[in-house]
């Protein structure tokens, strides 16, 4: 049910397991494979209001398994445009497709150079290492 | 197994009621219920058989080996259930004069003063209803404490193990504190170095558990209390462990000023499928012009309900507090005196022995005696064989044992927390480690035997995704599903890791 | 006495296991700087029989209601306790459980639990309910901790008709809470809807009680509305022995419902252990504290029942738990399923219709002997204020003396009240035993 392990390499990385997709000003953020294999089969998503500003390094809503609950950390900073309904309506395609149809939110950036300090594929894989 | 809703039947009842004979009397239209509730509709016998049904798919102390870590689930003994249905107790009202209560204010008084002289402070309030409430009181005793000092606003921060239990920093935040964590070391004992960092002027308190929930006492305890008492902060014992020092050591002699109990963990209250507890709470002089009012006092030979106390932080319960969890642990600690502490000899003894026999098979992460439980981690079955912690629990039940607490504490991973409680006979300690040793060797050898368990109890392994993401917390009538067992066996939502 | 199972030689055995010479080894860790050093200076221990004769005569030094002819009640109630509660709670799989972390263990307990909260949700009309909260009181705190997070705002309103002690706890939760405490005067006995309205401004919740602490009947609808209009979450604290006869706090705008549950199947107990219930409507599914029981398959498609919505709740979410609850009141709660079963719709209503005509035959026999209703425009349920003219506490002391106690002294609570009992009538009173109250209080 779940995706197989992966970390593509066009995205930007986050140490708290999340990920980054940057285009023309705007980021679409979600959790990696790591995060959603760690807290199981997501039943709950609580996602930010469209139009609320989020900082990088700050939570900015939460996600739930049965046994857990994570709080989701922003690796940028920017407003909220667009929340992903079919994340809210069925969490548990975060678990299938993390990086695709899993997306969380989309945000206009606010600081775009934030995303010099984030990590590459190869970084963040270290991390995973270290686990 | 239907619901109780499920068998009721319009027009039959099981109650009689007295009929005075009087003009009925009616409340104001507005006010009045406007359709009935759909309470059941049932006879006395079909009650008692549902009810007998539901007990039969019930496992309790009662049926066999409980060995949750942390919970004591000790014998609850009999002759408790006798003098609490004494009416004397049974039928008195909280409100009935003082001079028509003291049987029930002497009982208070004593328990009090033995709770007084097992942990070494004082001052004693039996009010709280459980621990996390002791917990929440002793935190807003904190609070009093330092504002009649002038030193609340500095102090904003409680101090918290990584290794304690949910309620403390849950306490910490619904008394408007701020938690701040402090790491464990090698050896399963409070980081000092972290410690140090973490205290200072702006510290209220620290919350331990000792021996902590790892089931190890801490050897730097003395070192600790000169870090907090140096800082001008207070120490709060959790008493959920208490069961293994009771009558050795004593929480007030080694530097706390507050302890709660929890009278359904070391004082044999039943558990009663989740409760009621009784959670007291004991305090240094100091401390006790803040206690919950009323107070129980003795003057000369009567007792009496104090209520003219100006400092207290107020209620935290109704009335005293549950006076029948006071009576049957009254009763306990009585039929034990002074040998309490061999209470927790056995204890301590009984958990040794656990951790002796199964101690190769699983991993420990801390080489050390423990006291009264221990933490045994699954990791390498799961690496080695791809079976959790959790399977291994469920597969327990195949054994007609309760599983140990799972993946707690958070510091180990695929833990396993035991703890066998004094009242074992060394029979059943056996045939628990005998079980948990083949397990080891089925999760090597057949270990769809472990992710497919139970296969005895009365349902298969249930879908808790589900629950939570469909939520049916009540029974709908007409419109509620009625799957009673389908023909075909269903695939089970993914359950993975916690 | 003692409950140890182990023999001499059973110790021997495990000791040489675990590899030590003594069990005083095992306590080596436990530095000596903090050992007790001396046995316990508690009394000696009590055989069975003794334990027995001890408490019996404890016990005996209280009077209790099957002593006197009680009229006692403000908030804990003489009601009929069936001999079907005994039975249910003696079995020790229900006393002896732990809470149903293991739900393929404990089905009969988990299917139980959603039993009563169903029962809870059907007398309060709301649409979920938890496995209950430790009393009447603390269910009011759990009540603006929920209201405070859904409406981020930080004043409570509370009635003065409620009653003091869940007021009072309201009070020292609030602290901590970050919550200012308001009430509302009682007017003539019961709350004024504009009066209301007007505290209500900028308030998360307000709690008003149905019947009221003095046994009145609330405009209730429209202390609701008044909350409502304000943007305030409307908690009514009810009784549960009244829904047979009283609406329920969901059909007239209620957020959230709660109460004592004693009156609905507990002994009285000298206070407790009872349980507080708390009931919602779905919009407040997540902030619910405490315990629920929640229906599911298992992997053969089987109905059954688990602990859900666990990530409220403090093993999980610790700090920003709902409540940190943990142990709660899961076997008084059980008593109260089996009670209200055991009555069923139709036992209900009568159970209620015999308060009203008992407590009215008790108005009107103690208004013949010349005593003064405090309230007399105001309709009640099963108690109500009379004025006994002359100090309460005075005409207690004599009527216990007949072996009667007449009821609650309110000049202990309110001002003004010094002469007035609070008088409790429940179904096990009799016609009898109200002419002798109004004889007693008479003489």
């Amino acid at each position: 049910m779940a995706a197989i392990e992966t970390y593509p390499d066009e995205l930007k990385y986050h140490a708290e397991h999340d990920w980054a997709r940057i285009e023309d000003g705007e980021a679409v953020l979600g959790i990696t494979w790591f995060a959603q294999d760690s807290l199981g089969e997501l039943v709950h998503f609580e996602p930010p209001e469209p139009g609320a500003t989020i900082l990088k390094d700050e939570p900015y809503g939460e996600v739930e398994s049965v046994k857990a609950v994570s709080d989701l950390i922003s690796p940028l900073s920017g407003e909220v445009v667009e929340v992903n309904q079919k994340a809210v309506e069925a969490p548990e395609t975060v678990n299938e497709d993390p990086y695709g149809e899993g997306w969380l939110v989309r945000i206009r950036l606010s600081d775009p150079g934030e995303a010099d300090s984030l990590l590459g594929v190869a970084a963040y894989k270290q991390i995973l290492e270290e686990q | 197994m239907k619901l109780i809703y499920e068998k009721s039947k319009p027009g039959r009842r099981a109650s009689s009621l007295p009929q005075p004979g009087l003009p009925p009397a009616e409340v104001p239209e507005e006010l009045r219920r406007s359709s009935p509730p759909r309470l059941p509709e049932i006879s006395e016998p079909e009650l008692v058989r549902h009810f007998t049904a539901l007990a039969d798919r019930t496992f309790g102390v009662d049926t066999g080996f409980y060995p949750l870590g942390s919970c004591t689930m000790k014998h609850n003994p009999r002759v408790n259930e006798r003098v609490v249905g004494l009416p004397g107790f049974r039928d008195l009202h909280p409100l009935q004069e003082e001079d028509a209560s003291q049987g029930a204010l002497e009982l208070m008084w004593r328990l009090q003063e033995i709770l007084a002289e097992v942990v070494g402070l004082p001052a004693v309030s039996l009010q709280p209803a459980a621990g996390s409430q002791g917990e929440l009181t002793g935190l807003l005793l904190m609070r009093a404490y330092f504002a009649d000092r002038g030193e609340g606003h500095e102090r904003r921060e409680i101090v918290i193990p990584d290794t304690a239990h949910g309620t403390n920093p849950a306490s910490v935040t619904m008394a408007g504190y701020e938690a701040v964590g402090v790491k464990t070391d090698f050896r399963g004992n409070v980081d000092l170095d972290d410690l140090r960092e973490k205290v200072g002027p702006q510290t209220a308190g620290l919350m331990l558990t000792n021996p902590s929930t790892l089931g190890l006492f801490d050897e730097g305890i003395e070192e600790i209390t000169k870090i907090f008492h140096e800082a001008g902060a207070l120490m709060y014992y959790d008493g959920a462990n208490l069961n293994a020092i009771c009558g050795i050591a004593r929480p007030g002699d080694f530097g706390f000023d507050i302890v709660h109990f929890n009278l359904h963990k070391t004082f044999s209250q039943p558990h009663g499928g989740g409760g009621p507890g009784g959670g007291p709470i004991a305090v240094r002089e100091r401390l006790e012009p803040f206690l919950p009012v009323p107070a129980v006092v003795r003057e000369g030979d009567a007792f009496r309900l104090d209520y003219e106390r100006p400092k207290t932080i107020g209620k935290v319960r109704g009335f005293c507090g549950p006076f029948g969890v006071f009576v049957r642990s009254y009763a306990y600690i009585r039929s034990y005196g002074p040998a309490l502490k061999e209470m927790s000899e056995v204890a301590v003894l009984n958990a040794n022995y656990l951790l002796a026999r199964l101690r190769d098979a699983y991993e420990l992460p801390f080489d050390r005696h423990c006291m009264h439980e221990f933490v045994l981690s699954g990791r390498r079955l799961k690496r080695e064989h791809g079976v959790t912690t959790l399977d291994v629990a469920k597969r327990l039940m195949d054994y007609r044992f309760h599983p140990p607490t799972i993946y707690f504490p958070l510091i180990v991973p695929e833990a396993l927390m035991i703890e066998p409680t004094e009242t074992e006979p060394k029979e059943t300690l056996d045939a628990f480690a005998d079980a948990m040793l083949a397990i080891a060797r089925e999760a090597a050898e057949h270990s769809e035997l472990l992710k497919e368990a139970p296969h005895v109890r009365p349902v298969k392994r249930l879908d808790e995704v589900r629950a939570a993401k469909r939520p049916i917390l009540r029974y709908l009538f007409g419109e509620h599903d009625e799957p009673e067992g389908s023909d075909e066996p269903r695939e089970l939502e993914a359950q993975k890791g916690a | 006495m003692s409950f140890l199972s182990l023999t001499e030689q059973d110790r021997e055995q495990m000791l040489e296991t675990i590899g030590v010479d003594s069990i005083d080894e095992l306590f080596e860790q436990i530095p000596s700087g903090v050992r007790l050093g001396r046995p316990l200076e508690l009394e000696r221990a009590l055989s069975e029989p003794e334990l027995v004769a001890h408490l019996s005569e404890l016990a005996a030094r209280n009077v209790d209601t099957g002593r006197e002819v009680s009229f006692l009640g403000a908030g804990i109630y003489d009601h009929y306790v069936p001999a079907v509660v005994d039975a249910v709670l003696a079995r020790g799989e229900f006393l002896t459980a732990y809470t149903p972390y293991q739900p393929e263990m404990s089905q009969g307990l988990l299917q139980a639990i959603f039993e009563y909260q169903t029962a809870i949700c059907e007398l309060t009309r709301m649409d979920v309910s938890n496995a209950s909260g430790y009393d009447g009181t603390t269910v009011a705190a759990d009540a603006c901790y929920v209201a405070k997070h859904a409406t981020g705002r930080t004043k409570v309103v509370l009635a003065e008709t409620l009653n003091p002690q869940v007021r009072q706890v309201v009070k020292t939760y609030a602290p901590g809470f970050g919550l200012e405490v308001i009430e509302v005067p009682q007017r003539e006995g019961t709350i004024d809807p504009d009066e209301l309205r007007q505290a209500a401004t900028d308030a998360a919740c307000v709690i008003f009680q149905q019947p009221n602490f003095f046994g009145c009947l609330e405009p209730a609808p429209d202390l609701a509305a008044a909350a409502n209009d304000a943007e305030a979450l409307a908690v009514a604290h009810v009784d549960p022995v009244s829904l047979g006869v009283l609406e329920a706090p969901g059909a007239y705008g209620c957020a959230l419902a709660i109460g004592e549950g004693q009156a609905a199947g507990n002994y009285q107990s000298y206070g407790g252990p009872h349980y507080g219930f708390l009931a919602a409507r779905s919009e407040f599914i997540r902030r619910m504290p405490g315990r629920i029981s929640g229906e599911t398959v298992d992997i053969d498609g089987k109905r059954g029942f688990v602990l859900t919505l666990q990530t409220r709740e403090q093993h999980i979410r610790r700090e920003k738990a709902t409540s940190n609850i943990t142990t709660n009141q899961t076997l008084l709660a059980l008593a109260g399923l089996v009670h209200l079963s055991w009555l069923g719709p139709q036992g209900l209503r009568e159970l209620g219709e015999t308060c009203l005509a008992l407590s009215r035959y008790a108005k009107e026999r103690l208004s013949d002997a010349g005593f003064e209703l405090v309230f007399p425009e105001r309709a009640t349920f099963k108690e109500f204020a009379v004025r006994v003219g002359r100090p309460a506490r005075e005409a207690i002391r004599e009527a216990l003396a007949a072996g009667v106690h007449p009821g609650y002294a309110l000049g202990r609570d309110y001002a003004g009240l010094d002469d007035a009992v609070l008088v409790a009538v429940t179904e096990k009173r009799t016609t009898d035993e109200i002419d002798l109250l109004a004889e007693v209080l008479a003489a």
